[in-house]
């Protein structure tokens, strides 16, 4: 039913009536016009992603690089936000921050992301003493504070970004499953499945055909707020010592220790890469926000 | 005396160790006003100084309590100006210098009333001494040289001396050294555990758990005049950037311990000649050790070159700018006769003063031992001040010799977990002493069959053999002499290296007056000589 | 209903145990005990004996099943033990310092909520406005801040701003006096950090009440009703609140969990001497009795806070009452 009249320029409404399909350009710009929010966020995600990813490109010194001689030097021409306590470029430690904030939040949410959508959609789907079961354990694992995960991770495994990102997925699981699993309960309970089920149609192939596209929707909503909640989550860990630690560049380290003890006499240490956190968690969360605005049928206009 | 001069004298830069009293005062101490500080720690375990070994405690109890010598609190920077607290005066040693008898004053009497004597002392160093079972007392390997503490009757207490030393008399001047209730500790050896009752200059007020400690005036004091402060507020603060912000704001006027530098030049900035600071060099600093049951730490040479890659003049002056380092120096005090001087100390590996002919000796060896692209993980502790920042300082070093050398971080529980159990190839340590006894304090670089928390891993009967004529050397010039090879030992067999010791910076309201700054935060902390200028 | 009540309630019970297994377990998989730390971490040296007469004292040295069995029937009959850094009960040491944790969170709570309502509905009733986008924006940076990040600005800029104004910097105090004792000195100290959470607070509650909001009001009864020509602001009333609230009233409940959590950071901060930073010191410390009381304590606030949200919903949406 699909013809290849242009369609820019027409409403919603008057494509629907026409029957054409929209194009992958026209839900873009759809998006763009109706979320500006969102599209000033992802740009801001892109933005960082771009930073991190070209690093090495970009900054202009060796992040771990000690100078004894240019100590807490305020924001000049030769470094353009100032140097921390041990001369460090400020900027350079920003830029890699910023990949050290991907990798950590991308790798947490994903992961995390991951096994949350095959137990919440495992959980749902066989129910029972499974179901039962999972339930409690997520129980725990959401009420557990995240200091002691933390703590133990790192005291057992050693510090890095990798058991970093251990502590930090750990609690995730529970809050993606849950979710997922609520809206994977709607699926569950239509006949339809078990009509399949009687056809003799295999476990995974209505799982992953039925299932895991109808929880699509919040399971994509949930990861972009755990990328946020990720990247928050390193900067208070690294605030209690328990984070990535020295020489790795990571916003939340930059705020621990240097930044509060010189936040008088070198306030840039301070307030840049806090700035940093806000504006990469406000862009994921704005993101977020318009994608759920989007992919939630019931709030598409009519 | 001439002797004391001379080294003095032979100090040169870089062993600077004047402590930075605030210019001489004629002033009378006022009298009265309320005493704000800060702690900078969260509470202590328990309230039994002879039990416990953090300063919390101290800063928190010191107050409350007497000593039966101490440190002379108008000269705590002396490292052997001992004064009497309780006693009537300081005793000759008789017997061959094996039996000291101390007078205990008349009249001293405990903050419940009950009158204070010489049995109360003598149980109290016994408590320290040779404590029953079930009783922990946290610095009894200082005391290996007596044999008994007696009260032959109310106003005598008697030290009987296995062997004379040197150590004996700073050992006894330990702040730690609070005189308890003898009746109180026959009832409960325990009992101070949770609860305080003392003699000093101030009465228990109240006591927050968590948050504050507030005593009061003792009346019936014994030191004429003092107590001059009617009462002080101790408040546990463990964020140093709540303490800057206090101090700036007054709701506190100092904290007993130090802050690091960029700390005080902004209060300087901020409040001007509203702020005094004090400081002197301080009887703390980080050791660098090497396994040597890890390989490759157990060839000496590796160990060395380790040593010899670190320029600890260069270095030691750039880090005093951001960190709580400054003097360099090595096994003993900077400021203690029986420390090194800068030549003595220049012949050591890891102080020569040309530090390429350093490095590229440094180079050689690696070299000969086959290690020139030796890569391992440091442990160290997760604190800034200074462990982090000369951790990473030490990682800059070694690069500049082609060590590939990282940093493990942890926390405070795991790092001395890890270091017990042998269970790291270089770990950064740290040592603090309190009262600067030299002789006791090197103790601590002793092989694991005497020191066993010595975390080397290192077996070497000579050092031994030195230190155990060393210990009971009292001639000044021949012990000097005996440190000499023992710090050379040391060396010689690279085990351990002393980087930087730690510098002591208090500032404080100006209006804070009569207390001076002494190379240990353990000391001058019964806050009798301190008045408010108000 | 009574089978959905009780049903829900047992359940809390393995919960609680499994909490409880799994934080014992964990710190003791931590290297290092509180006995080495108590003597070792001031850098002088420490005697072996020392530490062996530790162990024996808090009975470290006994075998784990031992260790962990006496734990369980301890947290069974609510006996918590003494703390083995201080050697204090550990409920003295949590009661002393409930109140300043209780009394911000409480107050940061009202403030926050007392924002945040209106300010949703409000946003959602002029959806799209430059209000809207405000107030969402604003929302947004309530998420995103870091908190202690946030706290230790706002005592900076309290400082230079006092100190540019009146000559003098001010900094709350640094030591807390009970509200009937001295009220204004009491709630200048905490007012700061009840902000700074506060806001974190105010914003997911904001975000919720406005989204609950739109899409109620997009409901086909509200339709309905509009069409049959009910006044406005009657409808807003009767019936868009009433089921806008149910995830809220859940939001208020599972935050307020969290709020407890947040009070960690926070506390550090501002110096206050409260139970988040009595949980960061009884971690550093390894202090097994008090660390696994207090990780009770927040799973227990957590499972309960959940337990009364479940029961509520289930009072408040007639569909789930008879699900």
């Amino acid at each position: 039913m699909s013809t290849t009249v242009p369609a820019m320029g027409l409403s919603a409404a008057d494509q629907a009536a026409l029957g054409l399909k929209p194009t992958l350009w026209m839900k873009i710009t759809r998006f763009v016009r109706r979320e500006p929010l969102g599209t000033f966020g992802l740009a801001l995600v892109l933005l960082m992603a771009i930073t991190g990813g070209l690093a090495e490109v970009i900054a202009p010194y060796n992040p771990t690089e000690n100078d004894f001689a240019a100590m807490m030097e305020a924001p000049s021409l030769a470094h353009l936000l100032g140097t921390d306590q041990f001369g460090r470029d400020l900027l350079s430690r920003l830029i890699y921050g910023a990949r050290t904030a991907l990798i950590v939040g991308l790798s947490s949410a994903l992961v995390g992301g991951f096994v949350g959508l095959v137990l919440g959609v495992g959980s749902a789907y066989f129910g029972g003493k499974i179901d039962l079961i999972l339930q409690r354990i997520f129980d725990v694992v959401m009420a557990f504070p995240l200091i002691i995960l933390a703590l133990a991770v790192v005291s057992i495994f050693g510090t890095g970004v990798q058991n970093v990102i251990i502590a930090i997925t750990i609690p995730l699981i529970p809050r993606i499953a849950r979710v997922v699993r609520s809206s994977a309960l709607a699926i569950r309970e239509i006949p339809y499945v078990d009509a399949a089920r009687a056809c003799g149609f295999s476990h995974w192939r209505i799982i992953l055909r039925h299932m895991v596209p109808n929880v699509m929707a919040p399971f994509l909503i949930m990861i972009t707020a755990s990328v946020g909640q990720a990247v928050l989550a390193e900067a208070s860990l690294s605030y209690l010592g328990l984070g990535v630690q020295e020489p790795v560049p990571a916003w939340g380290l930059m705020l621990q220790g240097g930044a509060e003890e010189y936040a008088s006499t070198a306030p840039w240490i301070a307030i840049f890469p806090g700035v940093a956190i806000m504006l990469s968690v406000l862009g994921v969360n704005l993101f977020g926000d318009a994608l759920r605005d989007t992919l939630d049928p019931k709030l598409r206009e009519r | 005396m001439m002797r004391k001069a001379l080294f003095a004298a032979a100090m040169g830069l870089g062993l600077s160790v004047a402590a930075t009293p605030p210019p001489a005062q004629a002033q009378t101490p006022k009298r009265g006003g309320h005493l704000t500080y800060m702690i900078p720690a969260d509470g202590g375990p328990s309230l039994d100084g002879h039990r416990e070994t953090t300063y919390a405690v101290l800063h928190a109890t010191a107050p409350f309590y007497s000593t039966l010598v101490r440190v002379n609190p108008d000269n705590p920077s002396s490292t052997t100006d001992f004064t009497c607290d309780l006693c009537t005066e300081m005793p000759t040693p008789t017997d061959n210098g094996l039996t000291y008898t101390f007078k205990i004053r008349k009249g001293v009497k405990f903050h419940d009333g009950e009158p204070l004597t010489a049995h109360d002392v003598a149980a109290s160093w016994n408590k320290i001494v040779n404590p029953p079972k079930g009783v922990a007392s946290a610095r009894y390997a200082n005391f290996k040289m007596v044999e008994s503490v007696s009260a032959p009757d109310d106003e005598t207490v008697v030290f009987k001396l296995k062997f004379v030393t040197l150590s004996f008399m700073p050992a006894l001047a330990d702040p730690y050294g609070y005189i308890y209730s003898k009746k109180r500790l026959d009832q409960d050896m325990h009992w101070y555990e949770k609860n305080i009752l003392g003699s000093g200059p101030f009465k228990l007020d109240t006591f927050t758990i968590g948050q504050s400690v507030k005593g009061v005036r003792n009346p019936d004091f014994y030191h004429p005049g003092q107590p001059y402060l009617d009462g002080f507020t101790a408040i546990f603060a463990p964020k140093q950037s709540v303490r800057v912000e206090a101090i700036r704001a007054d709701r506190a006027a100092l904290e007993f311990r130090s802050m690091p530098p960029a700390a005080i030049e902004q209060l300087k900035k901020e409040l001007g000649d509203e702020i005094t600071v004090q400081s002197s060099d301080w009887n703390c600093g980080n050791v660098l050790t090497p396994n040597h049951k890890a390989k490759p730490f157990d060839d000496v040479r590796v160990r060395k070159a380790l040593f010899l890659a670190i320029d600890q003049w260069k270095g030691a002056q750039a880090l005093s700018r951001i960190a709580i380092v400054k003097t360099v120096g090595s096994i003993v005090f900077p400021g203690s006769p029986l420390a090194a001087t800068k030549e003595e100390l220049e012949q050591l590996a890891g102080y020569w003063p040309d530090i390429e002919k350093s490095r590229a000796e440094a180079r050689r060896l690696l070299k000969e031992a086959g290690q020139e692209n030796l890569t391992f993980e440091m442990l160290n502790r997760n604190v800034d001040q200074p462990y982090l920042i000369v951790g990473t300082w030490l990682l800059d070093e070694w690069r500049k010799v082609g060590i590939k050398a990282t940093q493990k971080v942890v926390p405070t529980g795991p790092w001395l977990d890890s270091m017990r159990s042998g269970n790291f190839t270089v770990a950064l340590e740290a040592n603090c002493q309190n009262v600067v006894n030299p002789i006791a304090d090197v103790g601590r670089w002793l092989p694991y069959d005497v020191e066993q928390e010595n975390f080397g891993g290192f077996l070497d009967p000579t050092m031994v053999e030195i230190y155990n004529r060393m210990l009971p050397e009292t001639d000044m010039a021949k012990a000097r002499a005996l440190m000499r090879q023992f710090e050379k030992r040391i060396n010689d067999e690279a085990h351990q290296l002393m980087v930087t010791f730690w510098y002591r910076q208090v500032p404080m309201r100006s209006y804070v007056k009569g207390w001076k700054v002494s190379p240990s935060h353990y000391l001058n902390q019964t806050l009798a000589n301190i008045w408010l200028d108000k | 209903m009574y089978m959905y009540v009780l049903k829900r309630v047992l359940l809390v019970i393995p919960t609680l145990v499994g909490a409880a297994a799994l934080v014992f377990l964990l710190m003791r998989l931590i290297p290092g005990d509180v006995c080495v730390i108590r003597l070792g971490s001031s850098g002088g040296t420490f005697d072996p004996k020392a530490v062996a007469l530790c162990h024996e004292e808090l009975g470290l040295n006994r075998p784990i099943i031992i260790q962990f069995f006496e734990f369980m029937w301890g947290f069974m009959t609510f006996n918590f033990g003494t703390s083995m850094w201080s050697a204090k009960p550990v409920t003295t040491e949590i009661w002393a310092r409930l109140p300043v944790s209780l009394e911000i969170a409480i107050l940061g709570t009202v403030v926050a909520n007392l924002i945040a309502i209106p300010l949703g509905v409000i946003s959602a009733l002029r959806q799209n406005s430059w209000l809207d986008l405000f107030v969402r924006v604003f929302a947004i940076g309530g998420i995103a801040t870091p908190s202690f990040w946030l706290g230790i600005i706002s005592i900076l800029i309290v400082l230079d701003v006092t100190s540019a104004v009146f000559g003098k910097a001010w900094m709350p105090p640094i030591d807390y006096v009970p509200l009937w004792e001295d009220p204004i000195r009491n709630l200048s100290m905490v007012i700061l950090p009840a902000l700074t959470i506060g806001y974190r607070y105010s914003a997911i509650t904001m975000r919720m009440t406005r989204s609950a909001m739109l899409e109620v009001l997009r409901e086909d009864y509200i339709r309905t009703a509009r069409a049959k020509g009910l006044v406005h602001r009657l409808i807003i009333n009767r019936h868009a609140l009433k089921n806008a609230m149910l995830p809220v009233v859940t939001l208020i409940g599972i935050e307020f969990a969290f709020l407890m959590g947040g009070l960690v950071v926070t506390e550090q901060v501002f110096n206050l001497n409260g139970v988040g930073r009595l949980f960061v010191q009884a971690v550093q410390n390894q202090d097994y009795t008090l660390t696994q009381a207090l990780v009770m304590l927040t799973v227990a606030v957590f499972v309960f806070t959940n337990l009364i949200v479940d029961l509520l919903y289930a009072w408040l949406d007639p569909r789930i009452r008879y699900s």
